[in-house]
């Protein structure tokens, strides 16, 4: 792997960037494994690079149907943050983030992750005890939080209207400052470099189109590059969980919806924070590049048709220029979705399925992109050992028989 | 958006009305199910990439509600029918889900 430094990049600014090697290798896949990741989503690949990184496990091929990163990695708003309500998801979640706070120096990679903040808007009386609660229990749980007030929000982000006028008031605020963004390619092309490195194949364009189990236990794939064996096999495949559980016949608690985003023409630098709400129900931030990057809400049916309805997006801009009044004439120049795999509890699915052998990490839902690294560092402790971490085990298939949901739906700070 | 075909009203747009998730998952007797048998009918879903029967309700409009076959990749909502009928088959009635 060619290190990234101030002296690699003056060099190869002198040949006109020329001759930068490949990042990755794309091999043929061998014929056999000893552990099989489905889906080179930043997830996927973050489980293969801790695989090889921190459990010396390096015979480990990833399997991509399409282009790496080319999923929800490639389509979501990049919103990092851990104030989640409940013990077990800001343990989780805040080991993610503090895994953020070292990940670029760890891979060598820019992934331009920047600390602005989070800011979720309060608009009612039962908003504000909701987030009151909140506070409290993320400050127990060692998760940053503060809890604003109307005019501690204006200062913080003077472009919102707090007017008590509007339909919608805002009435305060939580702000995790901790909180913040990160370029979204960035992360699945630095595991994937740095698991490259370490010997991982990464193979493209191969579909998983059948899972091989005998006597209960997993031996292989089958793929459209040919059958692949595996010692262990993991399913990463965000939308396509249940798709990928039915071929290894169990059932699974989630349902896949379009989530829609969408951006505006490059504005000159107008929102240094993430600004997010519950009540109005939208969320926005703004990018390096200048763009405003917004979304909001599923489209409710269930698809897989990566499309959604322009009445979506049309109530989130009703919001956003309730919010922010300046933004009423800025152009939007792109839509796009994401199918995303929602569970019950909006809390995700990782560790052991009823296959031994095969283990599942879904059911993120709306919010998995700030889970990167710890949803892959989690799951490679629970391939590598045969069992979940205790920062998973909780999130185990098993929770929707015994009825131990981790309720995220009303906790959460709106879904992402 | 959807185009969906309302059994009283006719054609109308997706954003009159409102989607009720899976048809067919009948209760079973809390009494004599086990914890699996009532996880499985409170949370497990088919969600398959093809065709689903669904429920929807015409809110905007006569708010009844009806069973549809819609294909989850195609959008394009393929058979409607009454509620409490069995499944009718569709065309390529064979989902890839489970
Ligand atoms: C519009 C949008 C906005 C979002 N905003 C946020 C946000 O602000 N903050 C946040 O935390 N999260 C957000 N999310 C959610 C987040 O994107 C996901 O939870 C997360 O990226 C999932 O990561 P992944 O690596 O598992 O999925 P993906 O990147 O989707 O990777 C799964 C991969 O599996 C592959 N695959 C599927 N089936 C097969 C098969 N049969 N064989 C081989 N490969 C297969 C897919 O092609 C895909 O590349 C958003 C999602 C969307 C769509
Ligand atoms: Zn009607």
């Amino acid at each position: 792997m060619k290190k990234f430094s101030i002296f690699s990049l003056a060099r190869n600014a002198l040949s006109h960037h020329e001759h930068w090697p490949e990042q990755w290798r794309s091999p043929a896949p061998k014929p056999a494994y000893d552990v099989v990741i489905i889906g080179a989503g930043g997830h996927g690949l973050a489980t293969a690079y801790y695989l090889a990184a921190l459990h010396g496990i390096t015979n480990v091929a990833v399997l991509e149907k399409g282009w790496l990163g080319g999923g929800n990695t490639g389509r979501n708003t990049t919103v990092i943050r851990s104030n989640y309500l409940w013990d077990e998801s800001a343990a989780l979640y805040e080991h993610s983030l503090k895994l953020w706070e070292g990940l670029a120096q760890e891979l060598n990679y820019n992934l331009m992750f920047s600390q602005r903040g989070v800011l979720n808007l309060i608009h009612n009386v039962h908003d504000l005890q909701e987030a009151t609660r909140r506070v409290n229990a993320n400050r127990l749980n060692a998760v940053d939080a503060e809890l604003l007030s109307t005019e501690e929000v204006k200062a913080f982000c003077p472009i919102l209207n707090t007017s008590p006028k509007t339909r919608y008031p805002i009435m305060g605020g939580t702000l995790q400052r901790r909180g913040g963004n990160a370029r979204h390619d960035a992360v699945a092309w630095g595991y994937a470099r740095a698991a490259d490195a370490r010997g991982v194949d990464i193979i493209q364009n191969c579909e998983v189109t059948g899972i091989d189990v005998e006597a209960g236990r997993v031996t292989g794939v089958q793929t459209t590059q040919g059958t692949i064996a595996a010692k262990k096999v993991g399913i990463v495949v965000a939308g396509h969980s249940s798709v990928l559980a039915a071929m290894a016949g169990f059932r699974l608690p989630i349902e896949s919806h379009p989530l829609q985003a969408l951006v505006s023409e490059p504005l000159k630098p107008v929102l240094h924070c993430v600004i997010m709400s519950n009540g109005v129900h939208v969320y926005v931030s703004q990018s390096d590049k200048g763009e405003l990057v917004i979304g909001a809400g599923l489209d409710p049916p269930n698809s897989y048709s990566q499309r959604g309805g322009l009445h979506t997006i049309e109530d989130q801009m009703g919001a956003i220029v309730e919010l922010i009044p300046i933004f009423s004439r800025v152009r939007m120049m792109r839509s796009w979705a994401g199918i995303v795999d929602v569970c019950p509890d909006a809390s995700p699915i990782i560790g052991k399925t009823p296959v031994e052998g095969l283990f599942i990490n879904g059911g993120w839902g709306t919010g998995g992109f700030k889970a990167t690294p710890g949803s892959g560092w989690v799951l490679a402790h629970t391939i590598a050992t045969g069992e979940p971490h205790p920062l998973n085990a909780p999130f185990a298939l098993d929770r929707f028989t015994s009825g131990a949901l981790i309720d995220e739906h009303a906790a959460a700070a709106v879904a992402h | 958006m959807l185009w969906i075909d309302c059994p009283w009203c006719g054609a109308r747009p997706e954003s009159e009305f409102r989607y009720g998730g899976e048809a067919h998952i009948a209760r079973p007797d809390p009494a004599t199910t086990d914890d699996a048998g009532w996880g499985d009918y409170l949370f497990m879903r088919s969600n398959p990439k093809g065709v689903h029967a669904e429920r929807w309700m015409h809110r905007e409009g006569c708010r009844r509600w009806f069973n549809a076959l819609r294909d989850t990749v195609s959008n394009d909502v393929l058979t409607i029918y009454p509620m409490g009928t069995p499944r009718p088959d569709a065309p390529g009635d064979e989902a890839e889900g489970g």
